[in-house]
């Protein structure tokens, strides 16, 4: 096996790892970890696909690194908007559960709210 | 290879494209700068501009009866990012740049900064985000690039997200909450099949990947993740849990916007991949997967919207149902039926996207003028506000897909073409749909016509009732659409070739 391949079945173990922390863990905070965790699989894909430049006698392909670099500033965007919003709710409500039964209905429509 | 070249290279009118995307990014960085009350009237001064720009890229498109092409800094693909604006991109472009003022006029009266504030937080995020959504959305429409499109859907989703939980109440914020998951756990699979494509061809730009795309194992991988991804943000059944929760609490404005335009960005690349990057699969078995869960969506959207209580909850479960007839198109994309299929999948974003938002304005209007949106409370109530319950049982007819409306015109095209291709069991699904979507208007209009009238609150502005009836009457008029609009609707289409062969 060659590192590129080990490489490659690490990624893609993180991203399985992550998308089972998504979909299995009700706390919204573990929610955006599992989320971090995919996010880091997808890039040591992208790390993988550079490499494969550096076969066709190049140092290393440098675009898939230039998508990696933005990949990680949108992840880093999307990561903190989430726990902004996990905060707000922990201060509205005193709990931060996605659990839509939890919440009292609006009992005007959230007409008064608008 | 004539279309080759004609795709890398810069087109007139090509100078348009950037324009479409800078303006509202323009209008969102002057809106943080300047700020408070001014934020408000930077969106409303440039949406006009916007507008201007979306119609002239619709012009050229159709002058020339090509693809307009725009590189960034004169940089030809693979190096460099290519803008292009087909047929279908120049449709919603204009319908964007219709929809948002339209949104932008009625939230004038209820997300403004009071007077006696310089700056409120709640207006502040709305004026400024409008404007984000609609930079993203130019960019999503015009990307030439998958991994520019990325960027683009990011935007697109961070723009829509905080307009969600605008009023700050926590099952706001859950619901906000909950969307951003959903619509990250869809941009981290694109960006693994986008990673996928790129290490299998070396390249991402559309026009140059289209032609190298075989039926290999990691093609499908990327294509299933890509479209799973997409899927997600798009709501489509069984991803849709988001939608009802996210669309029912935001601010009727806000509603419009996200119902009407933020789901069909994503709805947009997924007609992009499969009918502009993918050409080389054969499509007809992800095609009938797609239609399937879009059939599912129909009847469980429809059945769900009969047992709501709320009216504006009712109007979120009919767009999961209304998301689910985007997808018939899909298995029927070969063969002679093709073009009406397209066009059908087309109209109904079109005619979706104005009735959507027409309704969501005009309940916004009830439950601000009765004190609430309980259904089974608006007895009368269209006896004392006319106007507003016209515009909601107008942007109705379009979604039941009665003539004369857009709906009417997308259900006709798309039952035609599911029953030349002999693939009569979507035409089934329709049908029922529209009798379902029959059911839960009438279980809102028939009592408000009749029986006591309720004590309003205050009346409905007479402009913002406005603004909610011209958007059905559009939904209405869409109808009427000629054939040269279908023609438009296929410039720029690699599938319209390969049909005519």
């Amino acid at each position: 096996m060659t590192s590129a391949t080990l490489a490659g079945l690490v990624g893609a173990a993180l991203v399985g790892l992550g998308l089972y922390g998504l979909i299995a863990n009700p706390q919204p905070l573990r929610k955006i970890l599992a989320f971090n965790l995919m996010g880091s699989g997808v890039f040591l894909v992208f790390g993988i696909v550079a490499r494969k430049g550096a076969a066709a006698g190049l140092q290393a392909d440098p675009v898939p690194q230039a998508m990696v670099i933005t990949g990680i500033v949108v992840a880093f965007a999307a990561s903190a908007l989430a726990v902004a919003l996990v905060l707000r709710l922990f201060e509205a409500a005193g709990q931060a559960t996605l659990d839509p039964d939890a919440w009292a209905k609006p009992p005007d429509g959230g007409a008064g709210a608008e | 290879m004539t279309a080759g070249v004609s795709a890398i290279a810069a087109t007139a009118g090509g100078g348009l494209l950037p324009l479409a995307i800078l303006l509202p990014a323009l209008g969102v960085l002057l809106s943080f700068l300047i700020g408070g009350r001014r934020s408000e009237w930077i969106a409303l001064g440039l949406m006009p501009l916007e507008l201007v720009v979306a119609v002239g890229i619709a012009y050229f498109v159709w002058r020339s009866g090509q693809p307009l092409v725009y590189t960034l800094a004169g940089y030809t693909p693979p190096l460099g990012i290519a803008l292009r604006a087909d047929g279908f991109s120049a449709v919603m472009l204009v319908t964007a740049g219709l929809i948002a003022p339209a949104a932008a006029l009625y939230a004038r009266a209820n997300i403004a900064t009071p007077q006696e504030l310089t700056e409120k937080r709640a207006p502040l995020v709305f004026w400024t985000l409008l404007q984000g959504i609609q930079a993203a959305l130019s960019l999503v429409f015009l990307g030439g690039d998958l991994f520019n499109l990325y960027v683009g859907l990011e935007l697109l989703t961070f723009a829509a997200v905080p307009l969600v939980s605008l009023d700050g109440r926590p099952e706001t914020v859950a619901a906000a909450l909950r969307y951003l998951l959903f619509a990250l756990f869809g941009s981290v699979f694109y960006l693994l099949g986008v990673a996928l494509l790129y290490g299998a061809y070396g390249t991402l730009d559309i026009a140059l990947l289209a032609p190298l795309i075989r039926p290999e194992p990691a093609v499908w991988l990327a294509a299933g993740l890509m479209t799973a991804g997409l899927l997600a943000k798009t709501a489509l059944f069984p991803l849709h849990l988001w939608l009802p929760p996210a669309h029912a609490n935001a601010p009727a404005a806000a509603s419009a916007v996200l119902s009407g335009l933020v789901v069909k960005g994503s709805f947009f690349l997924v007609v992009r991949l499969w009918f502009d990057v993918l050409v080389g699969l054969p499509g007809v078995i992800p095609g009938t997967i797609l239609a399937t869960l879009g059939s599912a969506a129909i009847l469980f959207g429809s059945v769900l919207a009969l047992r709501q209580a709320r009216l504006k909850l009712l109007i979120a479960y009919s767009t999961v149902a209304q998301i689910g007839y985007l997808f018939i198109m899909f298995p029927l994309g070969h063969g002679p039926w093709a073009a009406d299929a397209f066009s059908g999948g087309v109209m109904q974003a079109l005619s979706h996207a104005f009735a959507k938002a027409a309704m969501f304005l005009s309940a916004g209007l009830i439950a601000e003028s009765v004190g609430h949106d309980r259904i089974a409370e608006l007895g009368g109530a269209a006896r004392v506000m006319p106007v507003t319950f016209l515009a909601l049982g107008l942007g109705g007819l379009s979604l039941m897909g009665l003539p004369p409306s857009g709906g009417f015109a997308a259900k006709w095209l798309l039952m035609k073409a599911s029953v030349e291709a002999g693939q009569w069991v979507w035409a089934l699904v329709m049908a029922a749909g529209g009798l379902l979507a029959g059911g839960y208007l009438y279980r809102v209009l028939a009592p408000a016509l009749s029986g006591e009238s309720p004590q309003l609150k205050k009346a409905p502005a007479r402009g913002r009732e406005r603004v909610a009836l011209v958007l059905a009457l559009v939904a209405l008029l869409l109808a009427f659409a000629p054939p040269s609009f279908f023609a438009f609707l296929q410039i720029g289409r690699p599938a319209a070739g390969l049909a005519l062969q």
